[in-house]
């Protein structure tokens, strides 16, 4: 595979299964470029969580080939992929909080491991918690706050270190319709910034919320692409306000 | 929530040189400090092998300078019924060995002292007079009481006492520093096992810790964590509990030395008064508790690397 400049990822004929059973995804190729905002749609096991595993780097493919930020990372040493994952942000249903470390804590981790000085974090993770309307609860533990705030927390962590690349697994399965909305807005906004989206969801109504998403559609561990536009998609037009 | 103006982060935030590590890395790992089960198995371990290595090092202790005292002895013993015929032979033998280059001093074993080494047998002041007992020489060598030098001396003694017959002390000997030495070499198995038995106690509690703290592993491996950083976290926890366990495992070690030391130096025995430690004894007992952090230390890095290694 020749990596495009402005590629982030690019899957080409990949598959993958758990010990010796069938594949739970079959022969899945795509293209996703810089700015761009996917949402991953399919039913309950159709491989949405599978195929993300695979894109945040926690599960290498069977077979096929994955280049990730121009870097084929099937063949990549081990020891090279933690500065690959420290590109991307990932959202779960179940947040996975720490539970003994504060808002503040949970947010700042990502910076603490890639290194940074303590008192270069404290503003960036206070202007995060402000930017996602949790300042108030800066130093609550994740026990105390709702649902919705526990996802806010862990959208901060997932965005904190400028990721260049956010994936989102079901991240409005455990919150309100109110609040879904406003999370998908966040997403939006950090998307404005230049950050390629991809939000796993069953939840039909959110695609429509956002209209110049892409949908990459699963059904039994096969991606849904009729048009080829995911594995040859059109160069998208890139705004100015996007990337500036 | 103002979802409209995201803050914009400066893209130097996103890349360090700051070691994760310290308070802020340690804080990942809840610590339940003397509350947890880790630091008394610790604690018992080092207390057990500071006993033992006190005790191997106080038999070594016992058994060189036995070694060396008795090294360059022997006895001359004039294995003669009568007892003036014994007196001259007894006499002649001293002259010979004082003449003689091989040997540095000679000291003739007096009649009182040697109805008192039989007094418990025999009854007081009756030995001598009860039973020909032999005439003793205490000789000191200018050098080790090798067989030749016994021999040549024998043969020497022989032409002019012919009752007389030399051995070296140390061949009388011979057994007790087999017993000794046998019980160092228990000494340093005790010491091996316990070491083992604190590394395999150590492999358990970090396995448990990392069991009970996958979600945290987990999320700090997702979030571009090296296996370094995540090991780092461990070892620093249960090194915190190692030394916590280690200085208490010394205080009850050194408490228990002492104890013993003085049961023994109330015997009053020559023996045990040469078992006495030294400071490079206190010194390497001392280091007990620190090899047993450093073991803790070691022994987390390579479990919880080999389990991070079973994740990409």
């Amino acid at each position: 595979m020749n990596a495009p400049d402005n590629e982030v990822v690019a899957f080409d004929n990949v598959g993958l299964r758990y010990g010796p059973d069938r594949e739970v995804l079959s022969n899945i190729s795509f293209t996703l470029f810089p700015g761009s905002f996917y949402f991953l749609t399919g039913a309950s096991g159709a491989g949405k969580t599978s195929l993300l595993k695979l894109l945040y780097l926690a599960q290498r493919p069977s077979r096929g080939a994955i280049r990730m930020f121009g870097t084929d990372v099937i063949t990549l040493a081990r020891k090279k992929l933690p500065a690959y994952r420290r590109r991307i942000g990932v959202v779960f249903q179940d947040f996975r909080l720490i539970p003994h470390l504060s808002a503040f804590d949970n947010v700042a981790l990502p910076l603490r491991v890639s290194g940074v000085r303590e008192e270069d974090l404290r503003k960036p993770v206070a202007d995060m918690l402000d930017w996602v309307g949790l300042s108030h609860r800066i130093d609550d533990r994740p026990a105390t706050l709702s649902g919705g705030e526990q996802q806010r927390v862990a959208i901060a962590r997932a965005v904190i270190g400028r990721p260049d690349m956010l994936v989102a697994d079901e991240p409005t399965g455990n919150v309100d319709p109110e609040m879904a909305l406003k999370l998908l807005r966040l997403f939006e906004a950090l998307n404005r910034l230049g950050t390629t989206v991809v939000v796993a969801t069953h939840d039909v109504h959110l695609l429509k919320k956002v209209p110049e998403s892409l949908i990459m559609r699963l059904d039994k561990g096969k991606l849904s692409d009729p048009t080829g536009a995911l594995r040859y998609p059109p160069r998208p037009a890139v705004k100015r306000d996007r990337l500036s | 929530m103002n979802v409209e103006k995201p803050p914009t982060l400066g893209r130097k935030i996103a890349r360090g040189f700051n070691r994760f590590g310290g308070e802020r890395a340690a804080q990942l790992v809840p610590q339940a400090r003397l509350a947890g089960p880790m630091p008394w198995v610790i604690a018992i371990m080092v207390t057990l092998v500071v006993i033992a290595a006190a005790g191997g090092l106080a038999m070594r202790n016992v058994a060189e300078s036995a070694r060396t005292e008795l090294a360059a002895g022997a006895t001359v013993q004039v294995l003669e019924a009568l007892p003036q015929e014994r007196e001259r032979q007894a006499r002649i033998v001293e002259e010979m060995l004082q003449a003689s280059p091989a040997v540095a001093s000679t000291r003739r074993v007096p009649d009182e002292e040697l109805d008192a080494l039989l007094e418990p047998w025999l009854g007081v002041g009756t030995a001598s007079q009860a039973v020909p007992v032999p005439a003793l020489i205490d000789v000191r060598l200018r050098s080790d009481a090798t067989q030749d030098t016994l021999d040549e001396l024998q043969a020497m003694l022989v032409q002019r006492a012919p009752d007389a017959r030399i051995d070296a002390q140390a061949s009388w000997l011979g057994p007790v520093f087999g017993a000794l030495s046998s019980m160092q070499y228990l000494a340093l198995a005790l010491v091996v096992l316990l070491a083992m038995t604190s590394a395999a106690a150590v492999w358990l509690a970090a396995r448990s810790a990392l069991g009970s703290n996958r979600g945290t592993i987990e999320v700090v491996h997702m979030l571009g964590g090296t296996d370094a950083q995540i090991a780092r976290i461990f070892e620093r926890s249960i090194g915190f509990d190692a030394t916590l366990g280690g200085a208490v495992g010394l205080a009850m070690g050194l408490a228990a030395i002492l104890f013993l030391g003085r049961q023994f130096a109330a015997l009053g025995s020559g023996m045990m008064a040469a078992g006495g430690l030294g400071w490079t004894d206190w010194v390497m007992i001392a280091a007990i508790p620190l090899i047993a952090v450093a073991l803790a230390m070691l022994t987390a890095r390579i479990t919880v690397i080999a389990a991070l290694r079973r994740m990409l």
